[in-house]
């Protein structure tokens, strides 16, 4: 990997954190006025000059924008106005309580999918495969929020076994974990799948054979390296995007995460805390989509060469 | 695609054969429900029996036929005592609509700026792939909330402008580089040699060759599309009442899972009837149409 490939990666992965500070700052001056969406129309004409001076929002286009990028370069997201509290502690309060959920969730839909969709392309065309992809396009089919509703259906409503929201105990974590284990893993099986299929059909499998190899080696050793490649990019895309996946998810189970904290601020147009969870989801996705191409040098040599 | 077994077309027997193979069942079943669905979003205002804002206020949580109910309200009532089937009709009509829209003009839009990508290279390139890059930074949900949160009174037309944010980059990228792949090819060669403006040769030659990739996509990206617009008014800050989608009947329809279980679980099966329909439809697209994937 050459110095000049990564200053090139780099500087794109700076650009697009600099896009996304912008695009914080555009969207909120994309309403006609600040103020009165986030007071309300009841506000007096007091109260609005008030406020766009405590945002500096009387201040010229230019100057607001470099303070804006300033203020995020300290880290100061300044403060939710329903609580006063700096934006920052809020939203870091509530990472905790997501990583909880997301980590057993990526572990289960990882398990369950990958070694599926292999199975599926392994033994294409039979049984096992049809009743797999079957399973994953009904899976994907679904959307969360509608599982989220029939287990609640089932097992809060029906039998009375489980607690339809927030966390009480080990069992909390059963109805949230399935219903977005089930989604991941149906697009990592039907992934894994297509992924190992091509791979099963290359020439150099064939050559394998050809020279003696057995068939179960030559899939382990062979087939699955070269199809780990494309899966290896999305689940890397995914663990970045598991800190702003459960936003349907916490909101049926009221679980109380960032993707909860995220649906209040935007009702509540609590601009502060919205902004600095979509800095910080963003800043996460940048980081991962980062690591994921770094890591496509690591294990594929061909790629290493294509970037000295 | 695995060869068929050649059918005899002298019995009956193989003449069904052939054209199950041809059509396959699930694929008919699929087209049959999409076209009902098209039908009654087409229709929908003048096939609903009340108006969208008729309170039945005696006949709260009236329950549907098949639960016990009468055909006043075949699909029963909900908490305010508005007919549930009613509602569904629209909302069928506002999430099909908003789906196919955004659909539509996100494709249009990203094939355009992929042409544009790859017929002036440079900056306008560069333009492009920054933007693609800005999208891929954010979960799609974060970034519509992220947009809801600044735009007040949220109705089907925002919605429609936040599917094609949703769609445009996927085309965008097709486009660019099935361009830049036809421009080394022969036609293209030949047609710029034979004087071809820009315009004609991208509409005319480059736009129908790489025509059945996009179309494929479209119908792949389609269950998606649905999905995220329904996702985003389940969470009750998309579409005001009394204007209805079918996310946001499921969302009213959650906090009366214990009394009314219909009210969400109707438009729940809808969203999944319509979703999985459009998913064996797309694969069977492309398995048709898309000679890259096979």
């Amino acid at each position: 990997m050459s110095g000049r490939w990564l200053a090139k990666r780099f500087g794109r992965a700076l650009v697009t954190l600099w896009l996304l500070m912008s695009f914080t700052f555009v969207a909120l001056h994309l309403s006609a006025d600040p103020a009165l969406q986030i007071l309300g129309p009841e506000a007096g004409p007091e109260a609005i000059a008030d406020f766009n001076r405590r945002w500096g929002l009387d201040r010229p286009y230019w100057e607001q924008y470099v303070r804006h990028l300033g203020r995020l370069a300290i880290l100061d997201f300044g403060q939710s106005f329903r609580t006063s509290d700096p934006a920052l502690d809020m939203v870091t309060a509530r990472v905790p309580a997501t990583l909880a959920l997301m980590l057993p969730t990526a572990v289960l839909a990882l398990a369950l999918g990958i070694p599926l969709g292999v199975l599926a392309a392994i033994r294409r065309n039979t049984l096992v495969d049809r009743a797999a992809m079957t399973a994953a396009v009904v899976g994907y089919a679904i959307p969360n929020f509608l599982v989220g509703i029939l287990l609640i259906y089932l097992f809060s409503v029906w039998l009375g076994w489980l607690q339809p929201s927030g966390i009480v105990d080990w069992r909390s974590w059963l109805m949230p974990v399935a219903t977005m284990a089930s989604a991941e893993a149906a697009v990592f099986a039907r992934f894994a799948r297509s992924a190992t299929a091509e791979m099963l059909g290359h020439p150099m499998m064939r050559t394998a054979l050809a020279n003696g190899i057995p068939w179960p080696q030559a899939v382990r050793e062979h087939a699955l390296p070269n199809a780990a490649i494309p899966v290896v990019t999305v689940a890397g895309l995914f663990l970045g995007s598991l800190i702003g996946g459960g936003v349907i998810t916490e909101n049926v189970f009221a679980w109380p995460g960032l993707g909860r904290m995220l649906v209040d601020a935007v009702a509540a147009r609590d601009y502060s805390v919205v902004q600095t969870i979509v800095l910080l989801i963003g800043v996460t996705m940048v980081v991962a989509n980062l690591l994921v191409d770094l890591a496509y040098g690591w294990i594929d040599p061909r790629i290493r060469d294509q970037r000295r | 695609m695995s060869m068929a077994k050649p059918f005899d077309d002298r019995t009956a027997l193989g003449r069904a054969g052939r054209l199950w193979r041809r059509w396959p069942p699930l694929v008919v079943a699929a087209a049959g429900v999409l076209t009902l669905l098209v039908f009654v979003a087409l229709t929908a205002q003048w096939l609903r029996p009340y108006a969208l804002d008729e309170q039945d206020l005696l006949n709260r949580y009236a329950p549907p036929v098949f639960m016990g109910g009468d055909w006043a309200h075949p699909l029963g009532t909900d908490g305010i005592g508005q007919d549930v089937l009613s509602l569904m009709l629209r909302a069928i009509q506002v999430s099909l609509s908003i789906a196919f829209l955004g659909t539509l003009i996100g494709a249009v839009g990203g094939t355009i700026l992929g042409f544009a990508a790859a017929h002036f290279r440079g900056w306008v390139d560069g333009l492009v792939g920054v933007l693609v890059d800005f999208q891929a930074s954010l979960p799609f949900i974060v970034l519509a909330l992220a947009l809801l949160a600044v735009m007040p009174d949220a109705d089907m037309g925002t919605f429609v402008i936040l599917m094609c944010i949703y769609g445009w980059e996927r085309y965008a990228r097709l486009a660019r580089g099935l361009a830049l792949a036809a421009q080394e090819q022969g036609y293209v060669v030949a047609q710029s040699a034979l004087g071809s403006s820009p315009w004609r040769l991208y509409l005319r030659h480059i736009l129908l060759n790489i025509a059945a990739v996009l179309v494929v996509n479209m119908s792949l990206n389609f269950p998606a599309t649905i999905l995220t617009e329904t996702s985003l008014n389940f969470l009750g800050i998309g579409i005001e009442p009394p204007d209805t989608s079918l996310g946001v009947l499921m969302g009213q329809g959650r906090s009366h899972l214990y009394k009314a279980p219909w009210i969400a679980l109707l438009p729940g099966a809808v969203i999944f009837v319509a979703t999985f329909s459009m998913s064996i439809l797309g694969d069977w697209l492309r398995d048709r149409l898309d000679a890259t994937t096979r």
